[in-house]
């Protein structure tokens, strides 16, 4: 019975992972990334709005992509060339984006969904589940092999290294919290393309359930996605009926093991030094 | 000469920030004035704004913004009566707005005010359907109680936050959800109205309600559906103002929020504080529930509440987290809230193109904040 839970663990957990690493992309650059719930139901509306007018799964991931990365822009913008109070802004973020599909919002015809692969023993998946053991990798060789890594972990890190290499912090916050606005489109896109339709609580909180595997997973993309798999295995015992337990409970236990992870029960956890400061 | 008003403050304002010594003729007070004019000059630009960017977006669906001013104008002071609907639809948006000011001036952020007010305003019903009693003595009954429930509700985050360092933004907005699961059960599983189709408790006893203030007061009509929670919104911004500028704790919240070591060298422990800051804030969170249960709808409904929670993060940052602030912001957006109904029916706008832009506005608020204070230093 626990078994049949996995392919539901993984499909819930493939949405979190996304913009869990696009979280780990933009707080390893100093930026608090509040607007993970704002970027992903912009890329969820972006899909299903291009999705449904050219028939093209693969055009709406394009344009859920763009929208991310537009609401992403303009926290940066924000954030960093301001340097507004970056809580504040991400929530702010998060109201625009929940007006902007009230104001135009879709109609509520069944969207095309991304391909799904079938392959023996493992099951089928949208291909999105697919590459997400690969994108874990890129993002982790990125971070920690490459020049661009080490930029990124130095602009949330210690922004004097920065300043002695002459290189601007502003940039690499720029690039960090543009990744995460891309990372968390393509995780607003798998949501709707994974149930073919789109409401207005189609995220539901999992930008900031995220944002704690982020913390849980103390910044690490391989352990934020642990902790990712576990919030989606929280996530899919609503299909337990058996066990007589309000259908409510059910489905506010993500809600409450989020706030038990939160509470640093499961392990100390330690953050970006420089994470929400907002100087050069 | 009067050229020379407007520069001298803000060259003072220079002085202060660049921390280089100030000539001997401004005084502290000058960087005070500085920060009033301040005060007033953010928020009028970011409600400004706010205008402009609604009437581009109409102008953009090809309507004219002028009918959408018009509006805006005559559905709020075409009429005492309609000045008074107004009252009524930002009494709600003063209790949070005051929630989230109280909690920003310690330096926290409750965004948690949506469960606080649900919870409170289910436990308000549940005194007022299962007592029977006088109303002078129910009806503050049933407010304690409510409040009460919501300072534990917005509590939680704090304890958590000064135990585990959990931060409270993410935990009050996981509460949110859970205490409209909570609620959504409560309501229906136990103390669903038998027999109805809508989501619904039993109705309130009559002592349990709010007067209208339509029965009482002779320029409104008895239809109007402002009540007393009104008068209850403007007593709370009143002792919100005394306790923060007068009190002794106000100090205590005030100091931990601005420099919590400061605090913790002066003997104020900034945990307890931040708990019981949290907790006050729920409390006041809560009573938005109270004046919809006991003052509008004499029930709980499930999942009444239209984003109060959140306007109310609006609504302080506008104020600029003055109590007195928050009421006059509260008005704007009471004005806003009633005027999204008759601009949906009337002139085929959505609500969501208020909602884009309150949050345009809060970023505009937060990137002048930013631009202007910090980037001087």
């Amino acid at each position: 019975m626990i078994l049949s839970l996995i392919p539901s663990t993984l499909r819930k957990a493939t949405p979190l992972g996304y913009a869990a690493l696009g979280g780990i992309c933009s707080e390893r650059a100093g930026v608090a990334n509040i607007a993970l719930e704002g970027m992903m139901l912009m890329g969820a509306f972006g899909y299903t709005v291009s999705a449904q007018a050219t028939e093209s799964a693969w055009i709406g991931l394009g344009v859920g992509i763009a929208c991310g990365f537009g609401l992403a822009m303009l926290l940066s913008g924000a954030t960093i060339t301001f340097q507004s109070e970056q809580i504040v802004t991400g929530v702010a973020i998060n109201i625009l984006a929940l007006g902007s599909i009230e104001y135009l919002l879709p109609t509520s015809e069944r969207v095309v969904g991304l391909p799904e692969l079938k392959l023996p023993i493992i099951g089928h998946y949208s291909i999105l589940t697919y590459t997400m053991p690969m994108l874990i990798l890129m993002c982790h060789i990125m971070l920690y092999k490459t020049a661009w890594g080490l930029r990124l972990r130095a602009a949330g890190n210690s922004t004097e290294a920065l300043k002695t290499l002459s290189l601007s912090r502003k940039r690499w916050q720029y690039f960090g919290v543009g990744l995460s606005g891309i990372l968390a489109g393509m995780g607003g896109c798998f949501l709707v393309s994974d149930v073919n339709l789109f409401t207005k609580g189609i995220i539901g909180g999992r930008g900031y359930v995220a944002l704690a595997a982020v913390i849980f997973g103390n910044w690490r993309p391989i352990n934020c996605v642990l902790a990712c798999l576990l919030f989606g295995f929280a996530d899919s015992l609503d299909l337990i009926h058996q066990w007589n337990i309000p259908d409510q409970l059910i489905k506010s236990f993500p809600y409450i093991l989020t706030m038990i992870v939160l509470a640093g029960l499961v392990g100390k956890t330690r953050p970006p030094a420089a994470l929400g400061k907002s100087e050069n | 000469m009067y050229l020379s008003i407007y520069v001298f403050p803000f060259l003072t304002y220079e002085y202060v920030l660049n921390n280089q010594p100030v000539p001997s003729v401004h005084t502290r007070n000058q960087f005070h004035t500085i920060q009033q004019i301040l005060n007033v000059v953010f928020p009028l630009t970011a409600v400004l704004v706010f205008f402009l960017f609604c009437g581009i977006v109409l102008l953009l669906r090809g309507e004219s913004p002028y009918a959408f001013y018009l509006t805006i104008l005559k559905s709020g002071f075409s009429s005492f009566d309609e000045f008074a609907s107004v009252l009524f639809y930002a009494t709600p948006l003063i209790f949070t707005g005051l929630a989230v000011a109280l909690a920003f001036k310690a330096g926290l952020f409750n965004i948690g005010c949506e469960g606080q007010l649900y919870i409170a305003a289910f436990t308000a019903a549940w005194f007022g359907i299962h007592i029977n009693l006088p109303s002078i003595v129910l009806i503050p009954l049933c407010i304690v109680a409510a409040m009460l429930s919501g300072a534990i509700w917005g509590a939680i985050p704090g304890l958590l936050k000064v135990k585990f360092g959990a931060h409270e933004v993410i935990n009050t907005i996981m509460m949110n959800f859970i205490a409209l699961a909570l609620t959504n059960f409560l309501v229906v599983s136990v103390f669903r109205e038998p027999g109805q189709m809508t989501l619904q408790t039993e109705a309130i006893h009559k002592t349990a309600r709010f007067q209208r203030l339509g029965e009482v007061i002779p320029f409104i009509k008895e239809s109007n559906l402002l009540d007393a929670s009104f008068l209850l919104a403007i007593l709370c911004v009143i002792l919100t103002h005394l306790f923060l500028k007068y009190s002794r704790w106000g100090y205590e919240l005030r100091l931990v929020g601005n420099a919590s070591e400061v605090a913790a060298y002066g003997g104020i422990k900034p945990g307890r504080v931040i708990v019981w800051t949290m907790a006050l804030s729920g409390a006041i969170a809560g009573l938005s529930g109270v004046s919809d249960v006991m003052g509008y709808r004499h029930r709980f409904l499930d999942s009444f509440s239209s984003g109060w929670g959140f306007t109310g993060i609006v609504v302080a940052l506008l104020g600029r987290n003055h109590p007195f602030g928050v009421f006059a912001a509260s008005l704007l957006f009471g004005l806003l809230n009633k005027v999204a109904l008759d601009i949906e029916l009337e002139l085929g706008i959505p609500r969501g193109l208020f909602l884009v832009g309150q949050g345009l506005l809060i970023i505009i608020m937060v990137c002048m904040e930013g631009f202007v204070i910090k980037r001087k230093r």
